[in-house]
């Protein structure tokens, strides 16, 4: 799938890998976790905790909850405030709200 | 939490952006021992989100009011203030201890004076399908070009009113991205509204910026004014925009990312839950705190600057957070300059020229705060406004009653972006106002916080006794 976001040609920053549902991404020092998946190309949405619809980040800037991710394991993150760092294992919420996580 | 030089501080700052910043450094600079905590990975808060990361380098391409940040960042770095990024402060209480943890654990931090800068975030703007993925806000948008050079590349409309909507779609369009129609929320009538209160605004530096910014903007996109109604579309992903003017026109657009933007409001939640009274701010349509000329609010030695304390953008912002923290220096009885607190002052009494205009001109409008139908309310919990009004019908009377039987505002986000929607919308189906309704009681901890996190507390020798057997 297109992104509905593209680098602009001056963004010359580094790129660093990390990993989306096991996937390999290419991400760029200093995005965040909610950025670089917007930016990757994946389907990257997540199921609502309630009825299971797809959703995908609302705000980029901490209010909405709407980017929450499992991030090396840890459930619920937020993903817009969260930097990409080498080898980083991202995990998309899918199914209703995951417990114990 | 070994980042910590120390368990309590003569202030700490709450919120890295221009106000945060200001307060900071003129308490550090001062001789304070000053505590600067921030949510994110950088400096700068939103206007000046990415300041020290962004990839766009060019100094065309963000403005000379982006990079001011640098000489305010630039007083931050000289004044020793302790500052420490992707911090979550998590509870404060009227003892004016703080709870905040970083990196996985968490402590609790004594401060003499606080001063919260949370700032503000986007009115929510609950149209039908806003929660489809590729509805976002502008402020996102903002976001994703600022700190990580990301456009729009993919068929795009943005929708709304505000400052903020004519600014982002100027930098997206200079940047290279891609905007396929502009729908704008201005209600008819309302320039000639504000007009009366346009001298302060003429006089401000805003006013040739803000033509100059608007012109640019028209000759290159198509722009449908009087914009009455929008809706989202799509299974599982926007596919089409549709919307209705004033004038009973109808049209639509087929494109995968739909930008709304109706100005902001401020980011209230932190100093709610400390107990700071709030009243509802019939101009700006939010809650503000209840202050005293210096920011401070009803919670003795809890001071609240930047658009947290009421919108009024960046240069209010900077001269708020250099009251508030030259009005706490002084209440510790710390020997600041003598001039401080009253230049802090008049730099303010300036700043705030012209924002009467801007909050007249961009008074959103009533059918995109208060939605109808089907059109969801609270996102996490997926409330419609129609569940509400049933709600209402069988008795709730404010939003904590609500709580109990739909769960709005108890999800992930706390409220955050249904609180408002909720307050006007029970207020205008009881027939009353927002203060009368009032608003959820927030408590602590104000973000999610993981039990490992609480658990890693440092505890007291007696308190271990207390549970333990
Ligand atoms: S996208 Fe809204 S909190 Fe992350």
């Amino acid at each position: 799938m297109t992104p509905m976001f593209s680098h602009i040609p001056a963004d010359q920053r580094p790129t660093l890998e990390i990993f989306v549902d096991g996937q390999s991404v290419q991400a760029r020092r200093g995005d965040t976790v909610a950025a670089a998946l917007l930016a990757s190309g994946l389907d990257v949405r997540r199921d609502s905790a309630v009825s299971g619809v797809p959703r995908l980040p609302y705000c980029m800037m901490g209010v909405c909850f709407e980017c929450l991710v499992t991030i090396n394991g840890v459930g619920n993150r937020q993903g817009c405030l969260i930097p990409v760092e080498p080898g980083m294992q991202v995990e998309i919420q899918r199914g209703k709200r995951e417990l114990g996580k | 939490m070994s980042v910590l030089h120390s368990d309590s501080y003569d202030l700490v700052v709450v919120g890295a952006g221009p106000a945060g910043i200001a307060a900071a450094a003129a308490a550090a600079a001062a001789g304070a021992s000053t505590l600067l905590l921030d949510e994110n990975a950088g400096p700068g808060g939103q206007v000046w989100r990415g300041l020290t990361t962004t990839p766009l380098t060019n100094r065309e391409m963000l403005g000379k009011d982006y990079w001011d940040g640098e000489a305010e960042l630039g007083k931050l770095r000289a004044s020793g203030a302790e500052v420490i990024h992707r911090a979550t402060v998590w509870s404060i209480d009227p003892s004016l201890q703080v709870g905040v943890s970083h990196g996985g654990s968490s402590r609790i931090v004594q401060a003499r004076k606080i001063v919260v800068a949370t700032g503000a975030m986007e009115r929510p703007f609950p149209i039908p399908g806003w929660t489809l993925p590729g509805v976002m806000t502008a402020g996102a948008a903002q976001t994703m070009l600022k700190s990580s050079g990301l456009v729009p590349s993919e068929p795009t409309v943005i929708a709304g009113q505000g400052p903020l909507f004519w600014l982002l779609a100027g930098q997206i369009l200079r940047m290279g991205g891609r905007i396929d129609v502009m729908l704008d929320t201005t209600p008819k009538g309302q320039l000639a509204a504000a007009l009366p209160k346009a001298f302060g605004f003429l006089t401000t530096p805003y006013f040739r910026k803000g033509l100059k910014m608007l012109a640019e903007v028209r000759s290159k996109v198509r722009i449908v004014k009087h914009v009455t109604r929008i809706e989202a579309h799509g299974e599982g992903q926007l596919d089409r925009v549709t919307w209705e003017t004033a004038g009973g026109k109808r049209g639509e657009m087929a494109s995968r990312l739909l930008l709304l933007h109706q100005g902001v409001v401020p980011n209230v939640n932190l100093a709610m839950s400390v107990g700071a009274a709030h009243d509802w701010d019939k101009q700006q349509l939010c809650w503000r705190p209840r202050l005293d000329e210096d920011g401070q609010s009803t919670v003795p030695g809890l001071y609240i600057a930047g658009d947290g304390a009421g919108i009024g953008g960046v240069g209010v912002a900077l001269a708020r957070g250099r009251v508030a923290a030259h009005a706490a220096l002084t209440a510790m009885g710390r020997k600041a300059p003598a001039s401080g607190l009253s230049a802090a002052r008049a730099e303010l009494a300036k700043a705030n020229r012209g924002r009467e205009f801007l909050d007249l001109l961009y008074k959103p409008a009533e059918q995109f705060r208060i939605p109808e139908g089907d059109t969801i309310v609270c996102r996490c919990e997926e409330v419609r406004a129609r569940d509400i009004l049933s709600a209402v019908e069988i008795g709730a009377s404010g939003p904590n009653q609500l709580k109990a039987y739909l769960r709005t505002g108890m999800g992930p986000c706390q409220g955050r972006l249904c609180g408002l929607t909720v307050t006007e919308l029970m207020a205008k189906a009881r027939g009353t106002t927002p203060e009368q309704i009032g608003y959820y009681r927030l408590r602590a901890p104000v973000k999610p916080l993981m039990l490992s996190e609480l658990a890693d507390l440092p505890q007291e020798p007696a308190a271990v006794k207390a549970v333990v057997r």
